[in-house]
């Protein structure tokens, strides 16, 4: 048992050494810091300029801009902490349910600044849909997981035309082979891929334009994992999607562009490919070779 | 010596034992050099020690002082004079306590001529003390120094506390049981004397309640009449008023709490709401009795519709001064906390991922929590009613206060009706013998609020338990 105690400290202070290098680094282009790359293009579905966040007193985004393309997929990139999460957040303003959570910055969804007060949260996320980390099914029945969305916004005035909005995002999500025959049961009696693939299948059914995902997969065994993948290359042919990802080889799979954010600044964006052979950065290079985070 | 310097001396014994058994384990871990060389830490063979110094010590003490009364006493009747020892049991426990008394110095009842009984007492029991003082000084000596001597590297000291401790939590637990399983009991059998007077059916069946005995046998209505059911009525009309204030608020209660208001609300409203709980329910008695009733009187009073178009009319109300609207609204108010507090738990139980789910695909905060909050958490929600339900029903003083004790069969809020509970104050409330059909009623209407509660609380908790499962 002591010996154990040792070697966690021990491992603490070697974890805590390197990230300490890469400080210093950042803090030598501290306040004013330039996105290396290329953070813009030109037909941005969303686009984000001098984007802070605030938790309480605490700055967790540093003056982010980014934009992201018209079904392009952009995967973001980053240690532990480092506000990946906060910034998906703050793309359908999930944020707001945070109460010491503060966002400053323009947000445009095509030309929409969705982050006026005034504007209305309930049709913005059903055009900028999430997905979240660990798969979280309502405890109803798959039908009506799938059904929850189009039923809140209204978007079958049928029986039948929910039935076939219910297929098609099943389908779309590729689980449809699988629960047919089982529609009614409860979406939680599903195995943990297929539930990830449930939530995306709510998440399709309300047809956002914009699909975010934090960490999909991170729940998920490596089949589940690839099965995903494959839907997410899919799913690009008709949806711009930011996903956050801890793996970089799926991010190398996925991903278009990819952004590297480090203590909650924006440091590189790239196409992915760039990044993942040739970064600009030097801190992008000390992660994606493993040297961190 | 006295008992508390005997205990003092018992915690003085096992104070050392711990010391010296863990310097003992200390010294012997020096030696074989270091701790990890022992089986267990030093605190744990000092604790080893210290157990079994002081358990076998402090049952002597307790075992001896229970005993010794009554062994003493015992002795003493042999010197009684011969008439005296033939008395029957009752009257020499009573001349032997006037004689005790007397040994204490106190002589209330004309014992004096028993001053040399007395005093044989007082010699009896200076012996039992030091026989006491030297028996638990050699116990004391004995086991600790047996503790001193298990200090061994291979003993295994820390599975032996342990299993001390298991045991112990485990007495403690058991004690709760036994306790319920002999106030079961004793409500069984005291109820099935009460069956043999009258019968099940009439109890369960009858409508009439009018427990009040004749005290002599030519009087009207001796008998007295046990038909329960006026006060089932009266209980479930109670109960249902309360639920009726209780649920709806409570519950909303809870929702606003959990999920729309700030945590500065939160802060302050949680503690008043438990401000609430813990008033004294007989408080809440003379705010029905003094404050609601009248209120309620005079509000109602000599209301009356006059539907002449449909040809109905009602009339000038009869509003009672002691009516079950005032009880049941006062009993529901008392609930609230209860209600709103089990359920904020179970809402909040409900995972945030479901919440960020939903709001993730657009729902209002309403939509939210009516579509995937309120399903998640109802069997919870559920449970906690049923609890607050057989609070409701197992509740007396606000109905003793508020309502009285006229057993009618009536469904009329406005009425004065009466309950199970109150009854059963009212049958035990003075001087009974205690095995007329009068007083072992009151074991029978226990019996039935024993068995609907137990059956309430059993579901309740079953249905809790099942929401628990579903997102572990
Ligand atoms: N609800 C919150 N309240 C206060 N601080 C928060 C909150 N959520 C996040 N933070 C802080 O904001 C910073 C960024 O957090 P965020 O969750 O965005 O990181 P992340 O990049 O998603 O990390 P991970 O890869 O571990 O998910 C962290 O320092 C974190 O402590
Ligand atoms: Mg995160």
């Amino acid at each position: 048992m002591n010996t154990n105690v040792m070697t966690e400290t021990a491992g603490d202070i070697v974890a805590e050494n390197k990230p300490v290098t890469a400080d210093t680094i950042a803090e030598q282009n501290a306040d004013a810091y330039e996105t290396v790359g290329n953070a813009f293009c030109d037909q941005a579905k969303m686009s984000m300029r001098n984007v802070n966040v605030f938790y309480d007193e605490k700055q967790a985004i540093y003056d982010v801009n980014l934009d992201i393309g018209t079904n392009e997929v952009v995967a973001m990139i980053g240690p532990s902490g480092c506000g990946k999460s906060t910034f998906l957040r703050c793309l359908n303003r999930m944020n707001d349910t945070i109460d010491i959570c503060r966002v400053e910055g323009q947000f445009y969804l095509e030309d929409q600044d969705i982050n006026d007060k005034k504007m209305d949260v309930v049709p913005l996320r059903a055009r900028v849909g999430m997905v979240f980390q660990k798969p979280n099914p309502f405890p109803k029945s798959i039908y009506d997981n799938v059904a929850y969305g189009p039923r809140i916004h209204g978007l079958a005035d049928r029986r039948s035309d929910l039935d076939e909005i219910v297929e098609n995002s099943l389908q779309k999500a590729g689980l449809w082979a699988e629960v047919k025959d089982r529609l009614h049961q409860p979406g939680t009696g599903l195995s943990g891929g297929q539930q990830q693939r449930l939530c995306i299948a709510r998440t399709i059914a309300v047809s956002p334009e914009v699909i975010l995902m934090d960490e999909p997969c991170s729940a998920l065994d490596p089949i589940a994992t690839a099965k995903i993948e494959e839907l997410i290359d899919e799913l690009s042919q008709n949806y711009t999607i930011a996903i956050v990802t801890h793996s970089m080889q799926q991010a190398a799979r996925v991903s278009h562009r990819t952004a590297y954010f480090h203590l909650g600044k924006l440091i590189e964006v790239n196409e992915t490919e760039k990044v993942f052979t040739n970064p600009d950065h030097e801190l992008t290079e000390a992660y994606i070779t493993g040297r961190f985070g | 010596m006295s008992v508390s310097s005997l205990f003092v001396l018992i915690i003085l014994g096992v104070v050392a034992a711990f010391y010296f058994s863990r310097t003992r384990s200390l010294n012997l871990a020096r030696g074989l050099g270091g701790i990890k060389n022992l089986h267990s830490l030093p605190v744990y063979y000092g604790i080893q020690a210290a157990l079994w110094c002081a358990l076998p010590c402090i049952l002597l003490l307790c075992v001896w002082t229970i005993f010794d009364d009554a062994i003493i006493r015992s002795m003493v009747v042999q010197y009684l004079p011969a008439e005296q020892q033939n008395l029957p049991k009752a009257e020499q426990a009573l001349l032997l306590s006037s004689i005790e008394n007397l040994a204490n110095g106190v002589n209330l009842s004309n014992a004096g001529q028993f001053q040399d009984i007395a005093d044989r007492i007082n010699s009896l029991r200076s012996i039992s003390n030091m026989a006491l003082t030297v028996l638990l000084f050699c116990a004391i000596i004995a086991t600790g120094a047996w503790g001193w001597f298990k200090v061994k590297p291979q003993y295994r000291a820390r599975n032996g506390v342990e299993r001390v401790f298991m045991l112990s939590l485990l007495g403690c637990s058991t004690l709760a049981i036994f306790t319920t399983v002999g106030i079961v009991f004793s409500v069984l059998f005291e109820s099935i004397r009460f069956f043999n007077i009258v019968p099940v059916h009439e109890f369960v069946l009858g409508t009439q309640w009018s427990p009040q005995l004749s005290i002599r046998e030519d009087q009207v209505g001796s008998s007295g009449a046990f038909g329960a059911v006026p006060l089932f009525t009266g209980t479930l009309l109670i109960s249902t008023i309360a639920m009726i204030v209780a649920v709806p608020t409570g519950l909303m209660t809870a929702i606003y709490l959990s999920e729309y208001a700030s945590s500065r609300v939160r802060l302050v409203v949680k503690p008043l709401l438990e401000i609430l709980a813990g008033i004294p329910t007989v408080v809440y008695g003379f705010f029905a009795a003094l404050t609601i009733a009248p209120m309620i009187k005079s509000g109602l009073h000599g209301l009356g519709f006059d539907l002449a178009f449909l040809g109905v009319s009602f009339g000038p109300l009869e509003v009672s001064g002691e009516s079950a609207l005032a009880a049941g609204l006062v009993m529901g108010v008392m609930i609230i906390p209860f209600v709103s507090s089990l359920s904020d738990d179970v809402i909040n139980a409900v995972p945030q991922s479901l919440r960020d789910g939903a709001y993730g695909l657009g729902s209002t905060q309403s939509e939210t929590m009516k579509n995937v909050i309120f399903p998640a958490a109802l069997p919870g929600i559920v449970g906690a009613i049923l609890l607050a339900v057989s609070r409701a029903i197992g509740e007396t003083m606000i109905v003793v206060m508020a309502v009285g004790t006229a057993a009618r069969l009536t469904f009329n809020p406005l009425e004065s009706v009466t309950t199970v509970t109150v009854q059963m104050t009212t049958l035990l409330i003075g001087d009974h013998e205690f095995d007329s059909a009068k007083t072992l009623a009151a074991f029978a209407l226990g019996l039935v609020l024993f068995i609907i509660t137990l059956g309430l609380n059993f579901f309740a908790l079953r249905i809790v338990k099942k929401y628990r499962e579903q997102y572990d």
